[in-house]
């Protein structure tokens, strides 16, 4: 059977959800063989053995924490003529869509980001999109070289599928343009202990009615009720009430959960953009009109600062 | 010396009207109003702080404006020179029609080279295609250093820095230029044009460009010479109409039995 390279997302070997289904995904079209880049990939192979990596090509310098992009760009490269794939897999991050780019070009092949599904056809792997704010659905193929295809989160519900995953270690010759641009310093995030958004199964978001940064803890008392992580419409992040890694929309995450909660947010176009593909869309809003109410499958027309602490109350009662 | 500056801009169909795709699948520009990406008044916006940073410092700086696209695409380098934009660089041939990122780097790197730079700057994405992908291909093809989706820009002694606030961390960057820079839409607000502005945009230069001016053959580029097919579109259902409870003291309550219901508590 054919193999299918998977870039790897992972912190310092915790592999991320987003890589699992990706692997998952690979099954459907061959082989797949997993691609770990910088320090962890020993801890990182059961993980990835078990979603069915049947090899773990790993890879370890500091260029690829000092310089951007490039060297795992080069490494992917390496990983490409070492293994001469039917298919590459990248999770479709900023990074990775970048990464996927430049090697689609670099071996000559077609590109196409942000699918959605994936399964094989006839004449190469098929990839489903969500285009124009998830208004159509566009089925599309690579036509020339080797597929090339970055996949968003929430694509598919990752399946065990234990395969060998034995680690090799992939050996990279950096190019004279991989240390171009230098990363001078680096501040990770700080952890809010809540899901990923884009990887969260439930996401509570708060818009222009929320009125406040301060009053954004009640989006988060019930995002914590319900494990859920935490969204904000544009017009809550530009007026600076909450960050802009937490933006829903066009111009910020575009997510697909199983559920997704929208208070105190209208639901215009360029917030429909991030949200509209999620399976089950809840709103709370004082504004019957609003237009994000043509949207749900449960709407309550009512104040959120009512609603949510009361909703929160009765999930934790539920839970117990 | 003057800082040569070109940004690429695109020419999209607005994001508020009903796009949708034409019959050969490509997007369809005849049926909807078009205009300047929003995402790439951000660039110019950049673009024109880094050029007037430097004038104001003594030094010199121009800033040139480039598009590929159809005859309308001119509104978007009107949009950008009525904002403070120097001059503007028009690609324009019936073969590019149906042209993908991989096509259109290769269009805009041989007309960036042409154009002389020092700098290039991008929006984030385009709001139509919004793969994200340029920027990095443009670096590639030109072989100079990316510095990409920056919230702060900076030019300073022949190095372009900036802070890019990705998902896992904050990175400062630092590149030497030649450079390609991709600006975010938290980089600052993008001004209005004048009516000054606007009335000096009719008098500068436009340079037209076609693919024999850019040494590229017609089947590099357009729908034949496209990496990637389209096999079919199809417009997403409409959501079927859910419930809507007005909240007398209830809401929450009801809200709470339909999560349940449908198993999320």
């Amino acid at each position: 059977m054919a193999e299918v390279l998977v870039y790897v997302d992972h912190v310092d070997g915790a592999v991320r959800k987003p890589t699992l289904e990706l692997l998952t995904l690979a099954r459907r079209i061959g082989d797949p063989v997993a691609v770990h880049l910088g320090a962890g990939a020993d801890s990182a192979a059961a993980t990835l053995a078990e979603y069915g990596a049947v090899k773990v090509l790993a890879a370890d310098a500091p260029e690829f924490a000092d310089y951007l992009v490039v060297p795992k760009v080069d490494a992917l490269q390496a990983a490409y003529e070492a293994v001469s794939p039917a298919a590459v897999l990248v999770p479709s991050s900023a990074e990775g869509k970048e990464i996927a780019a430049r090697l689609a070009l670099r071996i000559g092949a077609g590109i196409i980001t942000d699918a959605v599904d994936l399964e094989a056809g006839d004449s190469g792997p098929v990839a489903t999109q969500s285009v124009f704010a998830a208004a159509f659905t566009t089925r599309s193929r690579v036509t020339k070289g080797t597929p090339v295809i970055t996949v968003k989160p929430n694509s598919a519900a990752p399946e065990a599928a234990p395969a060998a995953g034995q680690v090799e270690q992939l050996p990279v010759t950096f190019g004279e343009k991989s240390t171009g641009t230098k990363v001078v310093s680096r501040t990770p995030r700080e952890s809010t202990g809540r899901p990923e958004l884009t990887e969260a199964a439930i996401v509570v978001s708060g818009g222009r009615g929320v009125n406040g940064a301060e009053n954004f803890s009640v989006i988060e008392n019930l995002a914590d009720a319900l494990g859920a992580a935490v969204g904000a419409s544009r017009a809550a992040v530009d007026a600076g009430w909450y960050p802009h890694t937490h933006q829903v929309g066009q111009t910020g995450k575009s997510v697909s959960p199983q559920l997704y909660i929208a208070a105190g947010i209208s639901g215009a176009i360029q917030h429909r953009a991030g949200m509209q593909t999620s399976k089950t869309i809840v709103a709370v809003n004082k504004d019957e009109e609003a237009p994000i109410f043509d949207l749900v499958d449960y709407g309550v027309v009512g104040d959120l600062f009512e609603v949510l602490p009361k909703l929160t109350e009765e999930v934790k009662a539920r839970k117990g | 010396m003057s800082l040569r500056i070109v940004v690429c801009v695109k020419y999209v169909p607005d994001a508020t009207g009903d796009r949708h795709f034409a019959d050969d699948l490509t997007v369809d520009r005849e049926d909807v109003d078009g205009l300047l990406s929003e995402l790439d008044e951000y660039a110019v916006e950049q673009a024109l702080q880094i050029a007037e940073g430097r004038r104001q410092g003594g030094d010199d700086a121009e800033v040139t404006v480039l598009t590929v696209g159809p005859e309308d695409a001119k509104d978007a380098l009107r949009k950008a020179l009525s904002m403070g934009a120097d001059k503007a660089v028009h690609v324009e041939d019936d073969d590019l029609h149906g042209t993908d990122v991989i096509g259109t780097s290769l269009v805009l790197a041989k007309a960036v080279e042409k154009t002389g730079y020092d700098l290039v700057v991008c929006g984030m994405a385009s709001t139509d295609g919004t793969m994200g992908v340029l920027p990095a291909l443009l670096s590639e093809r030109l072989g100079v250093p990316q510095v990409t989706l920056l919230s702060e820009v900076s030019v300073e002694d022949g190095k372009v820095t900036g802070r890019r606030d990705g998902d896992a961390a904050t990175e400062q960057l630092e590149a030497a230029l030649p450079a390609v820079v991709s600006v975010t839409d938290q980089s600052g607000e993008a001004r209005y044009p004048s009516f000054k502005g606007i009335m000096a945009a009719k008098k500068k230069p436009v340079q037209s460009l076609d693919l024999d001016d850019l040494d590229i053959d017609a089947d590099e580029v357009g729908l034949g010479g496209s990496w990637t097919k389209v096999d079919d579109a199809a417009e997403r259902p409409a959501r079927t109409a859910g419930t809507i409870v007005k909240d007398e003291g209830e809401g929450a309550k009801q809200l709470a039995e339909f999560l349940a219901g449908q198993k999320f508590i």
